[in-house]
């Protein structure tokens, strides 16, 4: 027994130090003064300074903020109907075909999805004329397509894992279905809905491949600016960049797990004082 | 009685709904609608299928038949870059105009051939060495105490929310002549010379299964995590040894979690542009990164076209094997 948590341990100190190490040298070169990143010549963080100067991170950065946060409201919506039709409305006509439209993105490959997607818009911009040219719409619908299928599988396994004695009871009692799905369904999915939201914001903050099959000229994303830089090879202030998002990341995964871990407190709560006042 | 003094909070909170409900329901167009729909025998559960549905028929589905219409056309100067497969010759009389030169070049160019099979192998083997890696991650997560669980879990989960490509970029800085790893070995003296790690195939694996170990890891863990455990206890009683126990019980009842596992990794694997074109060799053969230069470099649409067909086709079957693995999962879920 003692033999094998020491085996245990060992194996996640390993796993961990891979996965981490990579992410704590970028943080770490990122304040380093000597702009070989990676000959340590003192401690400076001129690279974050460099970095609110250049003009054209920062506007690809917000170009990718806009699409992503747009994008994540869509996916949410698209991805909770799916996920609602797939847990809840037993066997319909398609569903098999639906089901498999929502998982089939999560592991094509992006070269794929981004080439046919670009023809999928030649071929509407030269048949309606819309989406004319491309860029913000473009990359939005096909970010939406690629994440709704994340918040699917989140909001899909997130209803099956709880029965629906909440809204059968209330269907029971004569409310009607748009009322139950706000009333209860709604908030019972809430946290999966937060969780839905930040990953497809994350993913499409970060994607590369796809943005830059369906983006136009003029239109440069922050992973396409990076892209161009970083195949020049390693510059410091990319690594600036990149504790920045890192920060970020790691802050708002923090909080929504704090924010998470209370709303099913108190739905369990909920739930306890309901089966005890019965 | 506490449930009661609870009550009038709760109220209030779906009064808020209540309110906005009322409120649609006396706009006239949210009744007329309401009103129409229900006449046309519409009603809001087929509604809330048909949107999600009609998009991703849109979105996904149709942008494939389209490919398989241009890769069976052929390129040419000028916007759209191909020719119609369907042409309009004086008046009324339709010319088809079919090429299957496209599918011939990859068979015939060895390039195309040579790529796909290196992009299998490629895969294959960063699939395996993911599965070596995270099994006993998964497995020891697994077992840890539930305190522990959670917070192992979202370390597991953290760096799959932070920028694949520049976790992918501080590869370079590590593996490179004069990154972490060379600078560490010749200070301790054990090397003269920097190893040649960047831009090699071995950066490529580095880079998969630095990348894709998430997407292993938590398939795996979840379904050992579920694992009856009285089954191991049971085998112990009976005499088995750990290893014997672990060979016979605990491996065959993962493989829904290991298939799965895999083809997380495989499929995506297969198809992967950013990894080799920043850590590999330039020359890599990489099929993603073929289908990348075809498309950018030399504008062939209808030859990118006919390359994504061929993956695509690739990918049927672990894309299937995944699929029944899943539902292979969920099943087991719900016993």
């Amino acid at each position: 027994m003692k033999q094998s948590s020491t085996f245990r341990i060992s194996v996640l100190v390993f796993g961990f130090a891979f996965l981490y190490i990579p992410i704590l040298s970028l943080i770490v070169y990122s304040f380093n003064k000597s702009r070989l990143v990676t000959v340590w010549g003192g401690f400076s963080t001129q690279w974050y300074g460099r970095l609110l100067e250049n003009r054209q991170i920062l506007d690809a950065a917000w170009l990718s903020v806009k699409i992503a946060a747009t994008n994540a409201t869509g996916a949410v919506i698209l991805g909770t109907l799916a996920g609602l039709a797939l847990a809840r409305f037993g066997k319909f006509r398609g569903r098999t075909l639906l089901s498999g439209m929502t998982t089939a993105p999560l592991v094509m490959p992006e070269v794929i999805t981004g080439l046919s997607l670009l023809m999928l818009f030649v071929v509407m911009e030269s048949a309606f004329g819309w989406p004319a040219g491309r860029g913000f719409t473009t990359i939005t619908i096909a970010h939406m397509t690629l994440t709704l299928a994340y918040v699917t599988v989140i909001v899909q396994s997130r209803l099956s894992s709880l029965d629906d004695s909440l809204e059968e009871a209330a269907m029971d009692l004569g409310a009607r279905p748009a009322k139950i799905f706000f009333v209860i369904t709604l908030p019972i999915i809430a946290p999966a809905l937060v969780s839905g939201w930040l990953l497809a914001f994350t993913i499409s903050l970060d994607d590369l491949v796809i943005a830059s099959f369906v983006s136009g000229p003029g239109a440069s994303t922050l992973p396409m600016v990076i892209f161009s830089k970083v195949r020049l090879g390693v510059s410091p202030d990319i690594n600036a960049l990149a504790t920045i998002i890192v920060l970020l990341v790691t802050l708002g995964v923090i909080a929504a797990g704090i924010f998470l871990a209370r709303q099913e407190k108190r739905r369990q709560r909920d739930m306890q004082m309901a089966a005890a006042a019965k | 009685m506490n449930a009661r003094a609870e009550a009038p909070r709760r109220h209030r909170h779906s009064a808020g709904v209540q309110l906005i409900l009322d409120f649609l329901n006396r706009l006239p167009p949210y009744r007329w609608t309401q009103a129409r729909l229900v006449r046309w025998g519409i009603t809001g559960r087929t509604l809330a299928t048909a949107i999600p549905y009609f998009w991703l028929l849109l979105f996904f589905l149709v942008p494939f038949i389209i490919v398989l219409k241009i890769s069976f056309s052929e390129a040419r100067i000028g916007i759209p870059p191909y020719q119609p497969l369907l042409s309009w010759l004086d008046g009324n009389v339709a010319q088809i105009n079919v090429q299957l030169k496209n599918f011939a070049n990859l068979i015939l160019d060895s390039l195309y051939w040579r790529a796909y099979l290196n992009s299998i192998k490629v895969a294959a083997i960063s699939t395996v060495l993911c599965l070596l890696i995270g099994y006993p991650m998964a497995y020891a997560i697994a077992r840890a105490q539930s305190t522990w669980r959670h917070i192992l879990l979202m370390m597991v989960i953290l760096p799959f929310w932070t920028s694949f490509l520049l976790r992918v970029y501080a590869w370079i800085g590590i593996l490179k002549n004069n990154g972490l790893i060379n600078n560490f070995l010749m200070w301790t003296g054990l090397i003269d010379e920097p190893i040649v790690m960047l831009q090699t195939d071995f950066a490529i694996y580095v880079g998969i299964v630095y990348s894709y170990l998430p997407f292993m890891i938590l398939p795996l863990y979840s379904n050992l995590e579920k694992m009856d455990l009285t089954l191991l206890e049971a085998a112990a009683d009976l005499g088995a040894r750990p290893f014997k126990t672990f060979l016979t019980i605990t491996l065959p009842l993962s493989l829904p979690g290991i298939i799965a596992g895999s083809m997380l990794v495989f499929i995506p694997a297969v198809g992967e542009f950013v990894i080799p074109e920043l850590l590999g060799p330039s020359d890599s053969l990489m099929i993603g990164k073929v289908l990348w230069q075809v498309f950018f470099t030399k504008r062939d649409w209808p030859a990118a076209c006919a390359v994504a067909i061929a993956l695509l086709l690739l990918l049927v079957i672990p894309i299937v094997m995944l699929q029944r693995a899943q539902a292979a999962d969920a099943r087991g879920a719900h016993r």
